[in-house]
């Protein structure tokens, strides 16, 4: 980034000579030091989850979720500024409770998604605001079947089978790659996005504390986005942490 | 520029605020709108349903009404759900005018889905709804616009029963046995003899037969009922609403009758 500290990132609404708005840039910055959030378009539904880093054994376990219920059918996970994350859920919450009052039916993923997307693009066209410092992954079942999506601070949305944000993407997409996510059942999906969520804590953030989070919806919760059954939520960790251990003796 | 976000893609009325310098809520606004100006308020009800009956019985709630929207005198909608559940824990049930109704359910629907996104574990109780539908009527009733309803309220949750009652000035109250409408004066002492005292001791089976026959009388004399029910209940399992029944009348006495219409002698 040759141009840094020339005074083309001090605002939203300038670019820099060669075309760049460096703060949309900086905000992915912010998002590329959050931990890992995946998520999992499989062939029922759609499962998400986080590598939650918790910077203070004080925390009570469970708090500061990065994982939100938008309606009863759309799940959205952060990575990034946990604060910008709860004000994008809010939004988005907003939108789809607007579409449902107008329309009266469930609000279809891609035009929350499609909403949010315009709200997050306004913030970068501005000097009086900066960019959102989340990168988001939507996930819904609803009347076109499992859906999926990134939504970064670009205002940029993507839709995708297998879906990775934060400091251990790269790792997260290589394994996700590796799955046939759309023959998929939503329970193999949980164990896979265990063990992929512990696999790159391993590899990135190896040493600090995180907690796992997963939410799934779709066949096996009724088209209700919620936590993880926790006999299954159990059962996908201890496995996940056994992975891990074999993985350390072998090498 | 414009620093408020909220502002953004929103019309801005130059002849008033030409800077563009107040935020949303302190904007001036034009005084006269044409289409809310024009607004007109509930006068009466238009498509209706007739009575609701609930009961407490021996295991939670039973609530049942017809499936009939009349318009007028005209038995217009013959298939329309008056039941309806709110939640895991809750049942309404509406007599009065059906559009009200949709519009009620409609908030409740919203209500809920917020509660839902807070994922917090908790969810409303049968208590708090009819909390807040008594809100919701009497604020609409102290503008002069109700929502033209009698509205019970049934559920269980945590081992409690509740069943209470809310209409459209928000009058509200609480029996064990309740109903509304026409079945408010013939009902509701059928239904108060066969229960009252015997709220623990009610089998299902006994409560169903108790509002089925005070459905049957209704049915032989309310005019705007129909002999198409559904019976809802609210229990530990959670609550469920009956297919529609049809109900088992008895007419042959009416060849015996004599006096009414071209039936002279």
């Amino acid at each position: 980034m040759t141009s840094i500290g020339t005074g083309y990132d001090l605002s939203a609404s300038t670019y820099s000579p060669d075309g760049r708005i460096f703060q949309v840039e900086y905000a992915n910055k912010a998002v590329e030091n959050s931990g890992t959030a995946i998520g999992i378009k499989c062939r029922d539904g759609v499962i998400l989850a986080v590598e939650k880093l918790v910077h203070s054994k004080l925390l009570v376990p469970n708090a500061n979720r990065r994982i939100q219920t938008i309606d009863r059918h759309i799940g959205l996970a952060t990575a990034g500024l946990l604060a910008d994350g709860r004000h994008l859920a809010n939004r988005a919450r907003e939108e789809a409770s607007n579409h449902r009052e107008t329309f009266r039916v469930q609000p279809p993923l891609k035009i929350v998604v499609d909403r949010l997307g315009g709200y997050t693009q306004a913030y970068t066209l501005y000097s009086s605001v900066r960019p959102f410092g989340v990168s988001s992954i939507l996930g819904a079942v609803d009347k076109d079947g499992p859906g999926l999506y990134i939504l970064e601070p670009s205002g940029v949305y993507l839709g995708y089978y297998g879906a990775a944000v934060g400091k251990g993407r790269q790792l997260a997409k290589t394994e996700l790659e590796k799955l046939k996510l759309s023959e998929m059942s939503m329970r193999d999906a949980v164990f896979e996005a265990a063990r992929i969520i512990y696999l790159v804590n391993e590899d990135a953030n190896k040493e600090k504390e995180f907690e796992l989070e997963m939410t799934w919806v779709g066949a096996e919760t009724n088209g209700l986005h919620v936590p993880v059954a926790q006999a299954l939520f159990d059962e996908a960790e201890a496995k996940a942490k056994a992975a891990m251990s074999e993985d350390f003796e072998e090498s | 520029m414009d620093h408020f976000p909220t502002n953004w893609g929103r019309p801005r009325n130059d002849a008033i605020d030409l800077y563009g310098t107040y935020p949303i809520h302190s904007r001036p606004g034009p005084t006269t709108d044409a289409f809310s100006d024009g607004v007109q308020r509930t006068q009466q009800p238009i498509v209706t349903g007739t009575s609701v009956l609930a009961i407490k019985y021996k295991d939670g709630i039973m609530m049942a009404a017809d499936t009939l929207a009349s318009y007028g005198s005209l038995a217009r909608f013959k298939s329309i759900q008056r039941l309806h559940s709110v939640g895991e824990h809750t049942v309404i049930g509406a007599s009065g005018d059906l559009s009200d109704y949709q519009y009620i359910q409609s908030l409740l629907d919203e209500v809920m889905i917020e509660e839902f996104s807070a994922a917090d574990g908790h969810s409303l109780s049968p208590d708090e709804i009819h909390e807040f539908l008594s809100r919701v009527m009497y604020s609409r009733r102290s503008q002069m616009n109700p929502l033209w309803n009698s509205i019970l309220v049934g559920g269980f949750k945590n081992g409690k029963r509740f069943l209470a009652y809310v209409d459209l000035l928000g009058t509200t109250y609480s029996a064990s046995t309740l109903a509304t409408g026409y079945g408010s004066y013939i009902a509701q002492p059928l239904l108060r003899k066969a229960v009252e005292g015997n709220e623990d001791t009610l089998t299902e089976e006994q409560a169903r037969s108790i509002l089925t026959q005070s459905l049957r009388v209704l049915f032989y004399r309310d005019a705007r009922s129909l002999n198409k029910y559904q019976i809802a209940t609210i229990n530990a399992q959670g609550t469920h609403i009956s297919d529609p029944v049809t109900l088992d009348t008895e007419w042959s006495f009416a060849e015996g009758i004599r006096g009414y219409g071209s039936q002279t002698k």
